[in-house]
């Protein structure tokens, strides 16, 4: 039935050549943990976009029961958490999985780092490396706020304070990101949810597409 | 030889155990995700208290209107939200207390809501009629009797509780 199917479609528009592409590659030996166990620091690249495959799922469905407003944020997530079945795991899925995105991805950028993997002529995938790590750093912070608890606020308080410090475009930094120059409230959260949920992932969709496309393109470095 | 034909190659044996691997991880990680999608279906619904809307004395035998209203526990979001029903005695002296839902889509019925029906509950959506005791006016959009709310007379008073669908006719 399903062979069918995609016999169907194959018919028409032909996508073998397509998932072939995108699938269908050798593994060299080198970053084979089966071959040289030692090769399972290659696997921390996809360990940091499975998580993150978690880390989207997880908070698409969060937005289902959360809402961006001062008087309900908190009692939203109090609620998804006690009242919704299941609501404790999704959320601890988002909560911890903000936190493993990251070791992993510190513990792949180690591997690229000592291996050397980022020397000509992968300088510019380095480049979109970081970039993607300011992005997720960006995604743990504006995150933090949502909760909307004690912790949260404060943490957003020293956040804003810290931006307010930069000399010369502080204070305008500030107000941008909090939404006003003094009060940490309502356009605060706002401006926080929709960065949090629409451009920042949009940006790592974007940063992660390209990271991907030059890997297939350059090949994985070769052996040390 | 028919033997070594059955044999699982061993390229077959790895995309089994990767397909069974990447499954059971899909499977663990969407389960409480979709469980947690789909609670508000399988919530049960809690059952209203029921609360004193009219003095017995106030009724005649014209429908009026009468308001009152209840705690509306909403997810995390309590309010009051205020509730109607068009309540008159019938031939019997019992009382009879509609819902005003139109039963088509929903909007809200009036009683001799047009002037060319003073006899009728009349629904402006989209001209949905029923007569005094509910039913509906056949050819006119709904296709049910208004609900009728359940009722309780207790010290000369008239409590309802939650409108409930009339038996198929
Ligand atoms: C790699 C990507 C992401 C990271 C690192 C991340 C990080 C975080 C963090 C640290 C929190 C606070 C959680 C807590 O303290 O319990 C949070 C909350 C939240 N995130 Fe994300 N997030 C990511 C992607 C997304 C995406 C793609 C969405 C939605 C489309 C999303 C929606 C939410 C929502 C609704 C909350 C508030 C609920 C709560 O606090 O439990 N997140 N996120
Ligand atoms: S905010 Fe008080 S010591 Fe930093
Ligand atoms: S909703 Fe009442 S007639 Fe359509």
């Amino acid at each position: 039935m399903l062979q069918k199917v995609y016999d169907w479609i194959d018919d028409r528009v032909d996508i073998t050549p397509l998932w072939r592409d995108i699938a269908d590659h050798e593994v060299p030996e080198h970053v084979n943990p089966a071959h040289h166990f030692s090769a399972f620091v290659y696997c921390f690249g996809g360990l940091t976009f499975f998580v993150t495959v978690i880390q989207i799922l997880s908070g698409m469905f969060l937005t289902m029961y959360y809402v961006p407003d001062i008087e309900n944020a908190w009692r939203s997530v109090y609620y998804l958490q006690t009242e919704v079945a299941h609501g404790q795991i999704v959320r601890g899925m988002h909560h911890w999985g903000a936190s493993v995105v990251i070791v992993m991805l510190f513990l792949h950028t180690l591997r690229v780092f000592f291996q050397g993997a980022y020397k000509k002529p992968r300088e510019l995938n380095w480049m979109v490396g970081v970039l993607i790590f300011f992005v997720m750093l960006a995604l743990g912070l504006t995150g933090y706020l949502l909760p909307w608890d004690n912790k949260a606020y404060f943490a957003t308080v020293v956040t804003l304070n810290i931006a307010g410090d930069v000399p010369l475009i502080g204070e305008m930094t500030k107000t941008l990101l909090g939404g006003d120059p003094t009060i940490v409230g309502a356009q605060t959260l706002t401006r926080f949810f929709a960065i949090h949920v629409f451009f920042l992932p949009a940006a790592l969709f974007v940063l992660m597409g390209i990271h991907f496309i030059m890997i297939r393109k350059q090949g994985i470095s070769g052996p040390l | 030889m028919a033997e070594k034909k059955q044999q699982v190659s061993r390229r077959q044996f790895l995309n089994y155990t990767l397909t069974g691997v990447g499954g059971f991880m899909a499977a663990g990680m969407l389960a409480p995700m979709v469980r947690f999608a789909i609670d508000p279906v399988l919530q049960a619904s809690g059952s209203s208290d029921m609360k004193a809307v009219a003095d017995m004395s106030e009724l005649t035998n014209e429908p009026q209107r009468f308001d009152w209203t209840i705690e509306q526990v909403d997810a995390w979001y309590t309010s009051e939200v205020t509730k109607s029903a068009w309540v008159y005695l019938d031939e019997n002296d019992e009382v009879v207390a509609l819902s005003p839902v139109c039963k088509h889509l929903g909007c809200t019925i009036n009683w001799a809501g047009s002037e060319d029906h003073p006899n009728q509950f009349f629904c402006p959506c989209h001209g949905g009629r029923y007569y005094k005791d509910g039913v509906n006016v056949p050819n006119t959009p709904p296709n049910a009797a208004l609900d009728v709310y359940q009722k309780e007379v207790r010290d000369g008073k008239l409590y309802l509780g939650n409108a409930v669908a009339r038996e198929e006719a």
